[in-house]
């Protein structure tokens, strides 16, 4: 590796350490203890949680894959699971569970209710899918999921881990990354991203139903 | 015993001891009395110290849209047994306002909090009428029957458009804000002031504040993401010191509109939905909401189905028992080991159940007239194997473990006291309230399925403090045993359904309630039908739910410490307690 | 005396602990990554570690497992596959949060329904596993899988079409055998019924 791609933007080397300090191999290694000790916060959510208990007890022991640390703080898990139904009165929480969490951090939603709204979707509290308001890293269908099919997710988290460079992975470039925007419970819940949106949406005259109704059937 | 037996022998016709105030339910396929609102406090009062129906089951609501009429529904119990009496309120929708039975019966207090936010009827004289399961500020009351949820598509499944068109694609794209919400007209989310939870954390700061002395007390927050609340529960809690003087829960972080998908589901179809109340044991579950469908249709299942039935259901309150000693260790301060012990039980279990039913936790195992499919060839004498050798031995494990360890001894004897009569009056059920000194089980009180001929006793403990629920848990878990013992060798051949398995059944028109003993206490579901595929109201009395009420009861007084076991010794499942 | 029950605890602990080396020595290696290994750690009288090596040792799960559904189609001698589904629509009624959508084709000439289907959607995010499409399915076509390892990093793909859903019949007889013979007996039995009364009809017409 030559020098110039070592004093590449992606990654802020002091001044004073130029030329003192590279990044190859070390990388790797960097990466896989990374993925042999990932920590899960204690956070569980509905039915899916139950399993996650399971998980983490003699049957299945994620203390395999060095996960059994599960930490009831945000601020030290390096990842979430987001086990079971995610209604709109627990998104905030969540939201601001996720901010504060430290960097690198990563989402698994486990079960067909965190990653899409699951069979709870249609009802008027339910969310549809985390995935609107963090971002996610896996995705376990299933509803609720073994808890091998559960650690076959948790596997994949662990490669997604182990390919993650210092280099071009986002979490070592410049710049922290801005918290994600907490939503708000108004009449229904609010998602600062969709202020514009919502006005827009409250603020106009209610078209015809009829119309719209032809168009889902096309759709 | 025919079911119309004890109506007859035991309910009293109270609509000639109070005439002119109450008439009989003369609908078709109904029971119950009505109730003129302007005289409830006074009947219900008359029926508790007189009659002695001094249990208050059930309060809920139903939005007869046609009539343009809101009934309230009250289910009250003798605390010696017997079945129930039901009353009825029927008010006026736009102006739905009942007298509330707060001061009698204090188990009224969440349920009718929970009628005001879902249906939003109105108790004159609650103190305390807040939305409860949704969020103040929430728009509208959505289980109203004109209440539309944003991804509203039809009245009642099956939706037409999945078959033949099969319109495809995430529903979400359909919504103005891709996401399921929907807002009032002309609102302004820019000048939106959330309203926030002053009035909660006011009325914790206002108690228990020394004049004299000029202290103040403090007010703590835990959860809802808190390691010890089982779930996403919360609890604001005033603190004097280290005493707790007030304490309030809030809760509807998991509320998943159970009833209102109840209420667009076809009946078979709910069945599955069932299986996610009280997630960790669905069985019983199940086997309620069978039950009264049952009612409602007026069928039985077959010998061997309601073995098999009862098998699943002890199984599952065995597994649900041990589940809570592996909390109640955790709880204490021990932190995974024994969970790890209980759950190793559980797991044996576990494989039964997914060998029966094909899921580990959702079984989804119950139809109305029989179970779904036959025990499989082995699994028989697996729980053979299981109800014989290994739960008993693990059971005298857990007893020699726990029941004289000092930790467990000191920590919980005394704390948490609930007395007989706050018990019956905050309407706990299950071993909370037998724990308490009422010998009340359902079992027992008013048999279902076959358990009228086993031998199992009725386990009552008399402190009413978290030891003794551990006590009356321990005990019922080894009188599940002996159940399933007996069950296992009587278990009789022959089929397994009564009629044909079909996707849609016939329910005539009528109302009924069928409760069953869940491990957490009395499940009741209560459906309201008018003949069509759906029912007409599905409404969960969901024991975890109620049993909460008495936590502030237990914790007042007590240790910040102590809250965390109180709440375990609860023994909730939060998708219960929120639907 | 004070600590006798604490005591007593922590020595049933160490009793547990003793007989995970107990047991490992006793059954020696044939313990793990083996079927029968396997097998006796969920016996009712297991003791010791009770662990599933997962991923490199994998806990069977029952015939009536269910996990996602799939639709079974029949192989052809020449190797097309023939979907037993005839896009009846009893799955789409039945299924509890209704993520089933089916599409019925139509005779272009007639427009009368063909009984075959032109697109069957499965939208894994809302399906609950229940297994009531596989239970009241009367032409046995849609069936619970037995794959649970389906973790994704992305859920674009998570509406499942007719290509991913459909399995041969051949990997359904493998993971469910006693179902799948009871079905095939059902079968032929109708068959036969159905055959013998076409052969009495034909008799009583020529008669």
């Amino acid at each position: 590796m030559s020098d110039d791609s070592l004093q590449s933007s992606n990654y802020d080397i002091p001044p004073e350490m130029q030329g003192t300090v590279s990044i190859t191999s070390l990388d790797k290694v960097y990466a896989w203890s990374r993925k042999n000790s990932m920590w899960p916060m204690m956070f569980g959510l509905a039915c899916c949680a139950i399993e996650m208990v399971v998980l983490a007890a003699s049957r299945f022991d994620i203390a395999r894959f060095g996960m059994e640390v599960m930490r009831p703080s945000p601020r030290q898990s390096d990842f979430l699971i987001v086990s079971g139904t995610v209604t709109k009165k627990m998104v905030p929480q969540i939201v601001r569970l996720y901010n504060q969490m430290p960097e690198p951090k990563y989402v698994v939603a486990m079960g067909a209710c965190a990653s899409g709204g699951g069979p709870f979707k249609e009802g008027y509290s339910v969310v549809s899918g985390i995935d609107k308001f963090i971002p996610v890293d896996v995705y376990i269908p299933g509803c609720p999921p073994t808890p091998q099919a559960l650690m076959n997710g948790l596997i994949a988290l662990t490669k997604k881990v182990d390919k993650e460079r210092i280099k071009t992975s986002k979490w070592y470039s410049k710049g922290a990354e801005a918290a994600v925007p907490v939503p708000v419970l108004g009449p229904d819940l609010m998602d600062p991203r969709k202020y514009a949106l919502i006005y827009e949406q409250t603020h106009r005259p209610i078209e015809p139903e009829i119309p719209a109704e032809t168009e889902q059937k096309e759709g | 015993m025919s079911e119309e037996q004890i109506t007859v022998v035991q309910i009293p016709d109270i609509s000639l001891q109070y005439e002119g105030r109450v008439v009989k339910d003369a609908r078709v396929g109904y029971s119950g009395f009505i109730v003129g609102a302007e005289h409830l406090l006074e009947i219900v009062q008359s029926l508790r110290d007189e009659l002695g129906f001094d249990y208050l089951s059930s309060v809920t609501g139903v939005d007869y849209l046609p009539e343009g009429k809101m009934e309230v529904v009250y289910h009250l119990y003798r605390s010696i047994g017997g079945p129930a009496l039901v009353l009825k309120v029927q008010v006026p929708r736009d102006e739905a306002v009942v007298p509330s039975l707060y001061h009698l019966f204090k188990s009224a207090d969440w349920q009718e909090r929970e009628a005001w936010d879902l249906l939003g009827i109105r108790f004159e004289g609650h103190p305390d009428l807040r939305r409860i399961l949704t969020w103040e500020g929430f728009a509208g009351h959505p289980l109203r029957k004109d209440w539309k949820e944003p991804y509203f598509e039809e009245e009642t499944k099956p939706f037409k458009s999945r078959w033949p068109e099969g319109i495809t694609g995430h529903i979400e794209d359909k919504n103005p804000f891709h996401d399921n919400v929907q807002y009032p007209d002309g609102f302004d989310p820019e000048t939106w002031v959330p309203q926030a939870e002053e009035a909660l954390y006011t009325s914790a700061k206002k108690i228990g504040r020394d004049a004299e002395l000029h202290t103040d007390t403090i007010v703590v927050n835990l959860g809802p993401q808190h390691p010890s609340t089982h779930g996403v529960f919360r609890m604001v809690a005033a603190l004097d010191g280290e005493q707790v003087v007030f304490l309030k829960p809030v809760m509807g972080y998991l509320h998943r509109n159970h009833e209102k998908i109840g209420e667009r589901n076809t009946y078979l179809q709910n069945m599955p939905f069932t299986d996610r109340l009280d997630y960790v044991s669905s069985m019983s579950n199940n086997f309620g909401y069978a039950l009264a469908v049952e009612k409602l249709m007026g069928i039985k299942p077959p010998e061997r189905a309601d073995y098999i039935r009862v098998m699943m259901a002890e199984l599952t309150r065995w597994m649900n028992h041990v589940f809570s000693f592996g909390f109640l260790w955790n709880d204490l301060g021990s932190y995974f080991t024994p969970m790890i012990y209980a759950l190793e039980e559980r797991e044996l279990v576990l494989d039964i159940f997914e060998a029966v039913s094909g899921s580990r936790m959702m079984c989804n195992y119950f139809r109305f007239g029989g179970v779904a499919r036959d025990l499989p060839v082995g699994v028989l004498d697996r729980v053979k194997e299981l109800v014989f050798e290994r739960m008993p031995r693990r059971l005298d494990d857990i007893d020699k473990m726990l029941t004289t360890n000092e930790i467990v001894r000191n920590r919980c004897i005394g704390c948490g006291v609930l007395t007989a009569e706050q018990a019956i009056n905050n309407g706990a059920s299950g071993p909370n309230l037998r724990a308490s000194g009422v010998p009340y089980d359902i079992r027992r009180a008013d048999p279902y399925s076959i358990y009228d001929r086993l031998d199992f006793d009725v386990v009552v403990h008399y402190h009413g403090d978290v030891y003794d629920r551990y006590l009356t848990r321990l005990d019922e878990a080894r009188q599940s045993n002996r159940i399933l013992q007996q069950v296992v060798r009587d278990i009789p051949e022959g089929p397994i359904m009564t009629g044909k398995p079909a996707y849609q059944v016939r329910v005539p028109a009528g109302d009924a309630y069928g409760r069953v003993e869940g491990p957490k206490g009395e499940l009741g579901f209560y459906i309201v039908s008018t003949g069509k595929p759906n029912p007409w109201r599905y409404h969960v009395r969901a024991p975890s739910f109620i049993n909460l009420t008495s936590l502030e009861d237990m914790c007042r007084g007590g240790k910040i410490a102590d809250v965390v076991l109180n709440l375990g010794a609860v023994d909730i499942v939060l998708g219960e307690v929120d639907r | 005396m004070t600590g006798k029950g604490f005591l007593r605890m922590l020595l049933g602990v160490f009793k547990r602990f003793v007989m995970t080396y107990v047991e490992d020595f006793r059954k020696g290696k044939k313990r793990y990554y083996t079927k029968e290994g396997i097998e006796s750690r969920r016996k009712a009288d297991v003791q010791g570690i009770f662990t599933i090596q997962y991923p490199e040792e994998k806990l069977p799960v029952p015939e009536e497992f269910r996990f996602l559904p799939f639709l079974v189609y029949d192989e052809g001698p020449n190797g097309e596959k023939d979907l037993r589904c005839t896009s009846c629509g009893i799955c789409a009624k039945v299924c509890p949060p209704q993520c089933i959508s089916i599409v019925r084709t139509n005779d272009p000439v007639t427009g009368k329904p063909i009984p075959q289907p032109k697109e069957f959607y499965i939208d894994v995010d809302i399906c609950m596993n229940c297994g009531l499409c596989a239970e009241y399915c009367p032409f046995d076509a849609i069936k619970m899988d037995h794959d649970y390892e389906i973790a994704s990093y992305s859920r674009q793909n998570n509406i499942y079409d007719i290509e991913r859903l459909a399995k041969p019949v051949s990997y359904y007889a493998g993971i469910r055998p006693t179902n799948y013979a009871a079905e095939e007996i059902a079968r032929q039995e109708k068959e036969a019924l159905k055959a013998a009364a076409k052969k009495s009809a034909t008799a009583e017409s020529a008669g």
